[in-house]
């Protein structure tokens, strides 16, 4: 595949947060907060690190992504779109009737996976793709993101135990650790704050990074397409709403668009890029 | 309690999967640790690397289940009826939503499962698994009939299907030429004057309630209806046309099971007086299975005493039991 630069990835990353602030304005809904926090990480996975061929979706060696926080779809959808999976067009659709950009991820959609929007499901799923990459002898890759709201389900820590016992060192879990879910902050939701000894102690390598690093995202992905053994759970410390100073942190911005016309236009005029 | 030879619905299933493992290189089955009861155990021994124990996780076993449909294999899951119902969510957004050919066979279903009581004699589930879109509902009533759904299942199923097996052995009813075909149900004894249509070991009673019946001078034709979605609507409304009244015995709560799905028929396309004989709004006990059967007013008897109340010059549904 092309061989993209930090340069061009950050161009990238611009991209799909121009598209997320488009897609869910036009829909008056959708959640920008925790899709705009994973931009950077899709931009280095379907730009660099992902072996995927948009012109041949279904090759049995490609590598398979599982976005398990399913609400941040516009996120995906807008990387899909960018990386030639189909066109950008169709982008205005989502959330509309006759559209097939359903509001949560949809399998329907090209590139992806697994439908997702129950949260704690995805990594199970990725779990079983990663268990029939081994069945199968193949060297595929099977990345899971997961939100740091989402890992307050149990299904997810049953799943971690699945992860460690059949020893999926092709398994790659990314941990989108924005600090912030629907009704506040995770702090003060579900406290966890010692992810980093509860992955190792699942057994795991554990990496923890700046999410929003260009070099720190590709070095713990090639760390852990190296593991032997074991499956690997990045923790990227991101920041929910990146890019839009005023969704920062913000948990109003978890589901909600722009407000106004005049937020629409502060949103793409704060990340930038071309129209 | 029960005539003639009975076999074990589990041990055929176990004994199925490992044939079909042979057969089908792809196929893999999940278990959330009671292999050694459902009988998945029969196929881990002989294929271990096809086979994977999830451990007491079952939201990990149907999510997993879900990765490797995705993945090309075919996938049967089990686990006791109950605890599968926890999982209802993952069956719904990552099995059923995804349209994925995942095969969830569970065993210990029903007031048979016995002295272990209550919590672990679910009478909801063909309603709960009917209700999932994509979802297809069988309930075999002997071992053969068990051995034909898991052979079409592993060779011509698609998307997501629930099969209900026993704890205990049942009554052998079928020939073994006998061939499942989904969507369709099988008369075991043809009768003019009522139709009693069964789901489970509750044909073979209503098998010989039909005998007794018959001396009461009432000839009841008997229907296996294992295919619960799809249900055989034509069988129902020839059944109504013929025999003017229907009665339907389960193993199961009359909420949102046989009897619910029969009376939907009826009602759209010949209304005719559907009983339905099952557990009422009512969980199980500890107990004998088949003692059970009594307890509840589900026993040959009280299927005799139903169907005959159809016949009453004021025939009322409320006066039973």
């Amino acid at each position: 595949m092309e061989q993209y630069k930090e340069a061009d990835l950050k161009n990238i990353a611009t991209s799909i947060r121009r598209k997320i602030i488009e897609m869910v304005y036009s829909a008056k809904s959708g959640h920008p907060g925790g899709s705009l926090s994973i931009a950077d990480i899709l931009a280095v996975l379907y730009f660099k690190e992902m072996n995927i061929d948009p012109l041949d979706p279904t090759n049995p060696e490609r590598d398979r992504l599982v976005l398990s926080k399913g609400h941040a779809s516009p996120g995906l959808y807008a990387a899909l779109s960018i990386r030639g999976f189909f066109p950008e067009s169709l982008l205005s659709g989502f959330r509309k009737l006759n559209s097939k950009l359903e509001g949560h991820v949809h399998r329907g959609v090209p590139g992806v996976e697994a439908s997702t929007g129950s949260l704690g499901q995805g990594l199970g799923i990725g779990v079983g793709m990663a268990l029939a990459g081994k069945l199968d002898s193949k060297n595929y890759h099977v990345f899971v993101i997961v939100g740091d709201g989402e890992i307050e389900e149990g299904s997810i820590w049953e799943a971690m135990m699945a992860g460690s016992k059949y020893r999926l060192n092709n398994l790659i879990v990314i941990l989108d650790k924005n600090g912030v879910q629907l009704d506040g902050y995770t702090k003060d939701i579900m406290p966890i704050e010692n992810v980093k000894e509860m992955v190792s102690s699942f057994g795991w390598n554990a990496i923890e990074i700046d999410g929003h690093n260009f070099e720190e995202i590709i070095s713990a992905i090639e760390k852990a397409k190296k593991s032997k053994e074991k499956p690997t759970f990045i923790i990227a410390n991101t920041v929910k709403g990146k890019g839009v100073s005023y969704m920062e942190n913000n948990p109003k911005y978890h589901g909600a668009p722009p407000a106004s016309q005049e937020e629409y236009e502060r949103a793409l005029r704060e990340i930038g890029g071309e129209e | 309690m029960l005539k003639g030879q009975s076999e074990s619905l589990r041990d055929a299933y176990g004994e199925e999967l490992k044939t079909l493992g042979a057969k089908y290189t792809e196929l893999v089955v999940l278990d959330a640790d009671l292999s050694s009861s459902t009988k998945t155990s029969i196929f881990g021994k002989a294929y271990p690397d096809r086979f994977f124990n999830m451990g007491i996780a079952e939201q990990s076993m149907v999510a997993t289940a879900a990765g490797l449909s995705l993945s090309g294999k075919r996938v049967f899951a089990s686990t006791f009826a109950v605890f599968l119902m926890r999982t209802y969510e993952q069956m719904r957004q990552s099995v059923c939503y995804n349209n994925l050919d995942v095969n969830f066979v569970v065993t210990h279903s029903g007031i048979t499962v016995g002295e272990d009581g209550a919590t672990h004699q679910i009478v909801e589930d063909v309603g709960i698994m009917s209700g999932l879109p994509n979802m297809k509902v069988s309930v075999p009533v002997d071992s053969i009939e068990t051995r034909s759904v898991i052979d079409f299942l592993a060779e011509r199923g698609r998307g997501p299907n629930f099969v209900r097996l026993s704890r205990e052995k049942f009554p052998v009813l079928n020939d073994k030429n006998y061939e499942f075909k989904q969507g369709k149900a099988h008369t075991f004894k043809d009768g003019d004057d009522v139709t009693i249509i069964g789901m489970g070991v509750m044909v073979s009673f209503a098998l010989e309630a039909a005998e007794q019946l018959k001396n009461k001078g009432i000839d009841a034709r008997v229907i296996n209806m294992s295919s619960i979605k799809p249900i055989d609507r034509n069988a129902i409304v020839k059944a109504a046309k013929e025999t003017g009244h229907v009665v339907t015995v389960e193993e199961h709560s009359i909420y949102n099971g046989l009897g619910s799905r029969v009376a939907e028929v009826t009602s759209e396309e010949y209304p005719v007086p559907v009983w339905r004989l099952g557990m009422r709004d009512t969980f199980g006990k500890s107990g004998k299975g088949w003692e059970l059967f009594d307890y509840f007013h589900m026993g040959v008897d009280d299927i005799v005493k139903m169907t005959e109340g159809c016949f009453r010059e004021e025939p009322r549904y409320e006066n039973f039991p």
